[in-house]
């Protein structure tokens, strides 16, 4: 009759990922999507060894693995529960493959490549 | 002989119906610009890690007008995000006390604004100075 | 009446299962003063206007929870609703969205009954007390921490404010939940771990996406939004600790 639910993984990495969103990413789109390709701050800021010298440590790679996957967490947490919002009752676990399954590649993937950098 | 009836209403277009239902959904909404620019923020790890001209080709291909069109875009989604997840949070943590008395939703919400002030101007400081 | 008098028009959603395949809204004028509420508003409908009009109400005075209705698409006590609000627009009144209408204004409420009695709303002590033992103490700061949430009366417009419940009448809803987290937040209770199995289901806090509408509509101040979502963090920690205490287990 009640049977536990396994939402707590999911909402908690969809909590932790709000909340890089929050404090994090207006800074990060500011700075790699609208400042440095307009030119109002020099490209040096994102130059190639700079980034690629941040990846190398373990400070580095940690930062870089919470702000690319925690906010894909966030993402297609919203996105799944926004589908039954809007009617699409069914295929509930085609959906939850498809996007639990996006965010966690979205993981594994920077881990790997972090790991080798 | 029992003449009940009851009637269930639909809820076809419920979203629409109501201000603050609106506003749900456009906070719903911005995950869309999240995740986008999660898996543009990951092509960019992986040109990366592929070395220069790779990802000097990345920061080349945000300089698309296009590109720039949805990062502004994303930035306010990325903004509204943050605006109502502060209004929401003191819902979610448990009840803060100081000196015996409650501690108003209020400052709860403008402590965050604080935080989140603090956060983004030591990124930028790093980002940009460092 | 007094001659400084105005009319307002009321639209009412009728409803009669008898005749009716589907609901359809009924315009009257009404008479008012200023300080006539809605309710007081409908009551003229059925004494002068058309008597076959039904409604629920009791008390009149915003603490019995049976006035609630749609009014112009907002979830209200009409008791503590006025007709001078509106005026001189019209006013739309419905039977509390979410839940099936049993006849115009009178909703088919027995889902939440049936969800309220399933939380047990009432302190189950973890052994029985003899009088001699005094009573229960509790201290203010106890007491703080459930209060807010004692303040429910069962209107159910918190119901009619969460289109989750619409969308899955299976989900226990903003109310049961308020109330569910007043006992388990009790000193005085310790039923907790078997009303945290109806809150760690599916159709438990896990229904809630935080639309956050039923704290703003409720006219007690109660906040189950609140209640319902410091139980996800609850029902979180329950999933994971569950692996190092099997106490909380199912």
């Amino acid at each position: 009759m009640h049977k536990r639910s396994n939402e707590p993984i999911v909402w908690s990495l969809f909590g932790a990922g709000g909340v890089v969103v929050a404090y994090s990413m207006p800074v990060f789109i500011l700075i790699t999507g609208i400042a440095v390709p307009m030119g109002i701050v020099s490209a040096d800021v994102l130059a190639y060894d700079r980034l690629a010298g941040f990846a190398a440590g373990w400070f580095g790679k940690l930062f870089l693995l919470v702000i690319i996957s925690l906010p894909l967490w966030q993402s297609v947490h919203r996105i799944f529960l926004s589908l039954h919002d809007f009617g699409i009752t069914g295929g509930e676990v085609f959906f939850r493959v498809v996007l639990y399954g996006a965010a966690l590649w979205g993981t594994l993937l920077p881990l790997y490549l972090l790991i080798g950098m | 002989m029992s003449t009940r009836k009851p009637y269930v209403r639909p809820m076809t277009g419920w979203w629409l119906k109501n201000p603050v239902y609106i506003r749900y959904i456009l906070r719903e909404s911005t995950a869309v610009f999240v995740g986008i620019y999660a898996v543009i923020l990951l092509i960019g790890l992986i040109r990366l890690s592929s070395g220069e001209a790779a990802w000097n080709g990345w920061i080349d291909a945000m300089r698309s007008p296009g590109a720039i069109l949805f990062h502004c875009v994303a930035l306010g989604a990325a903004v509204y995000h943050a605006i109502t997840w502060f209004a929401v949070a003191p819902k979610v943590m448990p009840p803060l006390y100081f000196k015996g008395e409650k501690v108003p939703v209020e400052k709860l919400v403008t402590a965050q604004y604080i935080l989140a002030g603090v956060i983004y101007l030591v990124l930028l400081g790093l980002i940009l100075w460092s | 009446m007094a001659n400084n008098e105005k009319t307002i028009e009321i639209e009412v959603l009728r409803y009669r299962p008898e005749e009716d395949d589907k609901p359809f809204l009924q315009s009257f004028k009404v008479p008012f003063t200023d300080d006539m509420s809605v309710l007081q508003g409908v009551q003229y409908i059925k004494d002068y206007l058309d008597g076959s009009v039904s409604f629920r109400w009791s008390c009149r005075m915003a603490i019995c929870g049976s006035c609630g209705m749609m009014i112009n698409g907002v979830p209200k006590l009409s008791c503590k609703t006025f007709l001078r609000e509106y005026y001189p627009g019209k006013i739309t009144l419905e039977a509390l969205k979410h839940f099936p209408i049993e006849k115009d204004l009178v909703i088919d409420l027995s889902d939440f009954i049936g969800k309220l009695e399933s939380i047990k709303p009432y302190i189950v002590p973890d052994a029985p007390r003899a009088l001699e033992e005094g009573e229960y103490l509790q201290t203010p700061r106890q007491l703080d921490r459930i209060a807010q949430f004692s303040s429910c009366i069962n209107c159910m417009l918190c119901y009619a404010a969460c289109p989750q419940y619409g969308l899955k009448p299976e989900y226990l809803g903003p109310a049961a939940i308020a109330l569910l987290h007043r006992y388990n937040e009790d000193n005085r209770d310790s039923a907790k771990a078997e009303r945290m199995q109806l809150l760690n289901a599916h159709e438990g806090v896990w229904g809630c996406t935080l639309v956050g509408y039923c704290s703003e509509v409720c006219p007690k101040d109660v906040d189950p939004a609140a209640a319902i979502n410091r139980n996800k963090v609850n029902s979180t920690i329950d999933y994971l600790l569950r692996f190092v205490a099997p106490r909380g287990g199912n």
